[in-house]
């Protein structure tokens, strides 16, 4: 894993527009996504993590531009996504893809696992018949399954073997980037041993860099190499691993990091357990998004929003403690 | 002193066109009082079964096939359905997974929890809507009144489940059935959540059966614990020995594959091969398929659930001694 950027996220910001009513008149704007900048390293696996709202998945979605974004730049080895024509784009999908959550939502029950695994060969190359087939076989012995399933409909397939379909399919075109929208949150312990360890595997013989999104820490603290931790639309801490799991500075990735239940019945750690709910996206709380809940919340933290802090090289946080 | 539920050789089958799936097979485990027990495995592994065989709520043409579910020593199984309906709700209430599924969007807060309470007559008048109040602020849940008004839809997702609960709370029931209270929510609320119902438990001594897939929240809240594959109990015992003496190659492998802080970035250990199928009749041990340590008389005896240390059983011919 080297220092080049592979893809540079620039002030992001994404807003839903809601409710409607009699003549528009109840419309609020929901800023999902704001001003968030990021960058990936190539060759990196780059875990974000959040709750629910916290914009995740808005975010994969807005790099691979399946919603337009309102503000920002996503450049891909520097050139824009966003606003690049429509026959650029098609070419600029090959270079990154996405596995979804929930594997059954992403496949087409209605067609088998040739289908489904050859439709971006069919889309983009000139691949049929016999050769088409044999590509696709040897994508899915790629990702551990053999050759029989070509024939199989999803729902003839468990949660683990569905979501090593997915795979299959967003490694066709040989991408640089994957971002996978919690390949494992959908799977039972075991499968989801096998998917880690396979995604590891895959990154290595592929030169691949992910884009981890995941709300199950243990996974991302194991396979990611930094850690972007989004609260409310906004990024509040960044750094590797280490960093950021031993010595989380937010008090949001403290909190965050301290819930996890850990199998191991004599742990006795401190939990810092929040107050209240999150907000909604709707109507942010002014100041720092996380004050309403912040254990140790002061009267700036109220009224101005906390900048971007370095704690050490890689590592940062944005909150009027430090 | 007697447990307050014994579960004894429970068998659910579920016939279908192409046979009859074995949901359990011969499920045995005791819940004393007050006690927080887990039941933990994976999908298919018939935890969900269990709770609802419990209740005799198994979704048909699923049914109970044998073995005996004595709660305060009275076989349920032998119960009539008005006598069930008068237990379920009031002596041992339900918690879901899904609490949005649960809770009817059509009537209040208010409604639902004072309507379980008036169809027990737990209270009656004014004693209602108190008592609403009172086990919803146990929950946590700030200006209880304002809540009763409300509708499911306009809750979140913890505050959903916090008012599962203290409807659970509020009959003064003597066993919970919990199925996964926590999987649909966030990290820190689910800390939240658990956190208020092992105080609780421990305030009323109240039994929770604690149905999950997740191994963290087991460990950290039950005191006693049975871990099921495929229909049937593998290990069962105290917390401390299940996780700390694991003695058996399933419960092993579980934990083996947790992503660890202790080993980031290494190749996690897996569990070779998938679960067998529950239409399979499987001669012999169900785990012997995937085992690491399998022995000739795995593939022909199913072992036996046997004491394999002070609180600690295991259905394992490898530790059986």
């Amino acid at each position: 894993m080297g220092q080049e950027v592979l893809l540079d996220i620039k002030d992001l910001s994404v807003e839903y527009v809601s409710g409607g009513g009699f003549f528009g008149r109840n419309r609020r704007r929901v800023r999902v996504l704001e001003n968030l900048n990021l960058q990936v390293l190539r060759g990196e696996t780059l875990g974000v993590v959040g709750e629910s709202g916290c914009g995740k998945t808005t975010l994969a979605n807005s790099l691979l531009r399946f919603i337009r974004p309102r503000e920002g730049q996503v450049l891909f080895e520097e050139r824009d996504v966003l606003s690049m024509d429509r026959a650029s784009l098609r070419q600029q999908r090959r270079q990154m893809q996405m596995v979804f959550q929930n594997p059954f939502s992403s496949l087409d029950p209605r067609m088998d696992v040739l289908g489904i695994v050859g439709e971006p060969l069919v889309t983009h190359t000139s691949l049929r018949g016999k050769a088409l087939k044999e590509q696709v076989t040897a994508l899915l012995v790629e990702v551990g399954l053999g050759p029989q399933f070509v024939d199989r409909h999803p729902h003839e397939l468990s949660g683990g073997q569905a979501q090593r379909v997915a795979l299959a399919r967003a490694l066709a075109l040989n991408p640089k980037l994957l971002v996978l929208d919690e390949p494992t949150s959908a799977l039972d312990v075991s499968v989801q041993a096998q998917i880690v360890n396979l995604l590891a595997e895959l990154q290595e013989r592929h030169g691949l860099t992910y884009i981890l999104i995941s709300h199950s820490l243990g996974v991302v603290q194991h396979v990611c190499d930094r850690i972007a931790v989004l609260y409310l639309g906004e990024l509040v801490e960044l750094g590797p691993r280490q960093g950021i799991s031993e010595s989380p500075k937010h008090p949001y990735t403290q909190a965050l990091f301290s819930s996890t239940p850990v199998a191991d019945p004599d742990r006795s750690s401190k939990r810092i357990i929040l107050e209240g709910q999150v907000p909604s996206p709707s109507s942010p709380p002014p100041g720092c998004r996380f004050h309403t809940r912040c254990p140790y919340v002061m009267d700036v933290c109220r009224m101005d929003r906390p900048a971007a802090i370095t704690i050490e090289d890689g590592h940062w946080a944005a909150c009027h403690l430090l | 002193m007697e447990p307050i539920l014994q579960v004894q050789d429970l068998h659910v089958v579920f016939p279908t066109p192409r046979g009859d799936v074995r949901a359990l097979s011969g499920v045995s485990f005791d819940i004393e009082k007050g006690q927080m027990y887990g039941i933990v495995g994976e999908s298919g592994c018939g935890k969900t079964v269990t709770g609802r065989a419990i209740l005799r709520l198994v979704t048909p043409p699923g049914k109970v096939t044998g073995g005996r579910v004595l709660f305060h020593g009275a076989d349920l199984l032998l119960k009539s359905e008005d006598e069930m309906r008068q237990l379920r709700g009031r002596r041992i209430s339900m918690v879901f997974q899904d609490p949005s599924a649960a809770l009817n969007p059509l009537f209040t807060i208010g409604q639902q929890i004072t309507g379980i309470m008036k169809r027990h007559g737990v209270a009656q008048g004014a004693a209602l809507r108190e008592r609403a109040i009172e086990s919803l602020t146990a929950l946590g849940l700030g200006e209880a009144e304002q809540l009763l008004c409300c509708y499911p839809h306009q809750l979140s997702g913890g505050m959903q489940q916090r008012v599962m609960i203290a409807m659970a709370l509020c009959v003064e029931a003597d066993l919970i059935i919990a199925d996964e209270p926590t999987s649909c929510l966030d990290v820190t609320i689910q800390f939240q959540i658990l956190d208020l119902l092992v105080k609780l438990q421990q305030e009323r001594t109240v039994a929770i059966m604690l149905i999950t897939h997740d191994l963290g929240v087991v460990a950290e809240t039950c005191e006693r614990v049975a871990v099921f594959y495929l229909g049937r109990i593998v290990e069962r015992g105290g917390v401390r020995n299940l996780f700390h003496h694991t003695k058996h190659p399933y419960t092993q492998g579980l934990l083996a594959a947790l992503p660890d802080p202790r080993n980031w970035g290494t190749t996690l250990k897996m569990i070779p091969g998938s679960v067998p199928s529950a239409l399979e009749l499987i001669a012999g041990c169900a785990f012997a398929s995937r085992c690491e340590y399998v022995m000739d008389i795995c593939r022909r005896v199913e072992p036996p659930l046997l004491p394999v240390g002070d609180d600690h059983l295991s259905a394992c011919h490898l530790y059986a001694s």
